[in-house]
């Protein structure tokens, strides 16, 4: 059930109406009755998928959790009993118990999402490679399903798994809670990937009709259905238009591609996590941001503490942090350090555990080879890019631009035309296509290609081009203002007539404008597939 | 207080808003594609009428009223739309019904070939023109294709909102009016493309007229029984849309067993004097204005004689109404008739 169409808007009113009129006790109980429906819309056979990872980890959780408590408990009041040693001793056994629940429970629910995504994409790398063999039969692809959302609420699920395990937080002690945290509905098609802590805080908590809160998480959807829209969905045509005909759209139209790309992605993901935020904020629910305008970034770390929040912190700290502080990474290090020299070695431990957590990030995002470029291509720019800081410092030694506006502009442009080039990975078909595209914007542009019937051709009319336009200088001037507070809030310090301007004008925008309807392909959201 | 009629202005100031996009964007149909604005014409006309007939361009575009009144004293109308399919045509006439009591309803049998919805931009000139009742309430469940939504009937805008790029001026003249294209519901044209080389009809896998159709027939049929009103099916003339025997054998069949008349317009040709080459302006699939009143003279005398339907000549309110339409209608001849002589098309340069 895709969020811009009228089955959700429908599905949506009528659980907001309800969740008002029940009783703050029980209004958990029906969002976790309407997130299974929803699910149940999308695909019934989805269900049995949540279920499994949410009573696995519910349970693995809990009895790592109790275990924990009763050997806290035990060991407090017996610790004197023992000797030191006998005490570690005794600790350790404990840890390897709760291990073995947490590792069996890690690598089920892993090992469903490998499964679910990654099988016929072993199955295909397995038969090239027999066919470079010469074998001419391979292994026959298998028909499985994909459950929408399944990276996200395994991931969410994992993250709350090993907080447990890592004795953050004591297990939620209600499966039927649990059962929510993992499949409220908002959040289950493209994240953000919430964490336990912060989640629960509103979401079993009775919430009573507030003006001011619906109002704003109305006004977050309506500015989310804008993004996704009027700027996503009509330059998408284009996007398409430019990818799937290579031999024709190179050079300079490679580029403009890349770039009308990067404006969609961003509509499209944004705006759909706007609509996400703003539908659990009017009920009264707070999900964590998961973008803070990434395209204002001055470099690519900066970029991805900005872009995706939820993944990147989800990959830093449950996979860079345990890598890096694994006993190998350890050893790693202390060898390294002997074999290459303190300044070399020391970095060793750091870019493997960063190589393995952009390989991931890479494959979580999709099963094919582009992703796993596209992640390691990300390494490859960050490393580079900490190697160059002396480089950089003498710089900036000699050349006093640090700190100017051009400097500053430079910096942002630079950023998004490499992560831009990099999401060319994104649209072709496969790696090889993908650098030589990338390669025809510095061999085949030409001025020839600089033409504006060439871009009617691409499906889309001036007046889209225009719509789209205007459409970004907005996104842009929104980004401003937000730089220094709640966009919203701002707003709703206005007299009554410009606030009503501001929203009437925004609604109006996007009915008008809208890519929907008649003549118009109903667009997935870009993050529905992972 | 204050705050009251702040939110009263600002609900009003919003609806007016959507209400004026939606008529601003909404087609107009009043040149090029005229037949969109044909189903709504008809709630312009104050009389009670003897004949309606019902159905696609196989009536409205090969039978004159206008004749029909002059030559027969018929006061008749023609509730007509573009592959008009055959709920449509029934909840059509059940909309009629509830709005007058006509002695006959005529209703053309091509449409029984369709027995799925079949396109949005033609549901869109069948319905759009109703007025709100549970007909057309019914009429847009029944019709929708499967990329349509009942909201977007509902709310027009939603469906024509993308024509935002296609605005011109005809848009902003007929925001909040529309001019008469029809002639109590006939389209004219008078110009003559004569049919030659019509293609035979090709060999079908199956010739039986879908359940779907029949039902709808038969509902057809009960609501005209029921309302007292005398049903006519009729095959028009015209050469394309091919009509299989076997189709014809189907409705001769349905006629009989329900005791109603069916006319088949093809085997009446000769009597009319249709000249293929002179009384068709697209090579045989319709009527011209020469053809059409050929027709009409043909089936005036037919309900008159056989069907007893009135002439009402003489009645002043109608004789009234009648030379407003027959005033239009024949500006619309001469207008098409110059426009013939000077372009070689009935269409001025700018109405294209």
């Amino acid at each position: 059930m895709l969020f811009t169409s009228y089955a959700f808007l429908s599905f949506l009113l009528v659980v907001f109406i309800v969740y008002y009129l029940l009783p703050g006790r029980a209004q958990w109980s029906y969002l976790l009755l309407a997130s299974y429906a929803f699910y149940y819309m999308c695909d019934p056979r989805y269900l049995i998928f949540i279920a499994i990872t949410t009573v696995s980890t519910f349970f693995a959780a809990k009895v790592i959790s109790d275990k924990k408590v009763a050997f806290d408990a035990w060991f407090k009041e017996h610790k004197k009993e023992y000797e030191k040693e006998e005490r570690k001793a005794l600790k350790s056994k404990e840890q390897s118990a709760e291990k073995k629940i947490f590792l069996a429970c890690l690598l089920f629910n892993l090992g469903i999402l490998a499964v679910t995504k990654y099988t016929n994409f072993t199955i295909a790398n397995i038969n090239s490679i027999i066919s470079a063999f010469g074998s001419p039969s391979g292994i026959s692809f298998v028909d499985l399903i994909i459950p929408m959302g399944i990276s996200f609420y395994t991931f969410q699920s994992m993250g709350y798994l090993i907080d447990v395990y890592n004795g953050k937080f004591e297990a939620q002690k209600n499966l039927f809670k649990f059962a929510l945290f993992v499949s409220f509905f908002p959040q289950l098609v493209q994240g953000p990937i919430s964490r336990y802590a912060d989640l629960s805080q509103t979401l079993f908590e009775e919430h009573r009709f507030n003006w001011r809160t619906v109002s704003f998480g109305l006004e977050r959807i309506l500015w989310g259905f804008f993004k996704k829209l009027v700027i996503a969905d009509r330059i998408l045509v284009a996007v398409k238009a430019i990818i799937a005909s290579p031999d024709t759209y190179n050079g300079f139209y490679a580029f403009a591609g890349a770039m009308f790309y990067a404006l969609e992605l961003y509509a499209d993901f944004t705006g759909g996590i706007d609509i996400t935020i703003g539908v659990a904020e009017t009920m009264g629910i707070k999900v964590t941001e998961n973008f803070r305008r990434p395209y204002f970034s001055k470099n690519i770390k900066e970029y991805w503490n900005r872009w995706h929040i939820t993944m990147g912190t989800w990959f830093t700290d449950y996979i860079f942090y345990p890598i890096s502080a694994s006993q190998f990474m350890m050893k790693l290090s202390k060898k390294s350090r002997v074999r290459l020299g303190n300044n070399l070695g020391k970095r060793v431990p750091v870019y493997l555990s960063s190589f393995i957590v952009w390989f991931t990030t890479g494959i979580w995002h999709g099963a094919s080879w582009n992703f796993i470029v596209w992640g390691l291509g990300n390494f490859v720019v960050i490393m580079i890019s900490q190697e160059l800081e002396p480089f950089y410092r003498w710089f900036h030694s000699k050349v006093k631009v640090e700190g100017t506006f051009g400097w500053k502009l430079f910096r942002v442009v630079r950023t998004v035309l490499i992560m831009s080039s990099l999401r060319m990975f994104d649209c072709y078909r496969n790696v090889p296509l993908t650098f030589k595209m990338f390669g025809s914007i510095f061999s085949q542009s030409s001025l020839s290609q600089l033409n504006a019937e060439a871009f009617i051709g691409m499906g889309i009319t001036g007046y889209d081009y225009a719509v789209v336009f205007v459409g970004m200088l907005v996104l842009v001037a929104v980004s401003l203002i937000q730089r220094s507070g709640s966009v919203r809030g701002k707003i709703a310090a206005k007299a009554a007539p410009v606030r009503f301007i501001i929203w009437y004008g925004l609604f109006m925008a996007t009915v008008v404008f809208g890519a929907y309807g008649i003549g118009y392909s109903a667009s997935q959201f870009i993050y529905n597939q992972f | 207080m204050k705050k009251f009629i702040s939110i009263i202005l600002a609900v009003s100031i919003a609806i007016s808003g959507l209400v004026l996009a939606t008529k601003l964007l909404e087609p107009k149909y009043m040149s090029g594609i005229l037949e969109g604005a044909m189903i709504e014409e008809y709630y312009d006309d104050p009389t009670d009428h003897n004949v309606v007939f019902i159905g696609d361009c196989e009536l409205y575009e090969n039978i004159s009223p206008v004749y029909l009144w002059e030559n027969f004293g018929i006061n008749s109308y023609i509730r007509g739309s573009a592959q008009q399919l055959i709920w449509q045509s029934y909840y059509l006439a059940e909309d009629t019904l509830k709005r007058e009591h006509p002695d006959v309803i005529v209703f053309n049998v091509l449409s029984m070939k369709y027995n799925e919805p079949q396109n949005e931009a033609y549901n869109r000139m069948s319905i759009d023109g109703m007025k709100w009742s549970l007909s057309k309430v019914n009429n847009i469940k029944t019709s929708m294709t499967e990329e349509e939504h009942f909201i977007d009937y509902v709310f027009p805008l939603l469906r024509y909102h993308s024509r935002w790029s296609d605005l011109n001026s005809e848009d902003f003249k007929y925001i909040f009016h529309r001019d008469k294209v029809s002639f109590n519901g006939y389209y004219m044209r008078v110009d003559v493309k004569p049919a030659e080389d019509v293609p035979e009809g090709k060999p079908l896998a199956d010739y039986q007229f879908g359940d779907n159709a029949y039902t709808y027939l038969d509902k057809l049929t009960k609501l005209c029984k029921d309302n007292d009103v005398k049903l006519v099916l009729v095959k028009a003339p015209t050469l394309y849309p091919y009509w299989y025997d076997q189709w014809d054998k189907q409705i001769e069949d349905y006629a009989k067993a329900n005791d109603l008349t069916y006319i088949n317009f093809l085997n009446l040709q000769d009597e009319m004097g249709l000249d293929w080459s002179k009384d068709t302006y697209d090579g045989g699939l319709h009527l011209n204005l020469a053809g059409a009143e050929k027709m009409s003279e043909v089936f005036g005398e037919i309900l008159s004689t056989d069907f007893a339907v009135p002439d009402r000549r003489g009645e002043e309110s109608l004789e009234k109404y009648w030379d407003g339409v027959k005033t239009r209608y024949n500006t619309e001849i001469d207008r098409q008739n110059t426009n013939l002589k000077l372009y070689g098309t009935v269409h001025a340069p700018e109405e294209n």
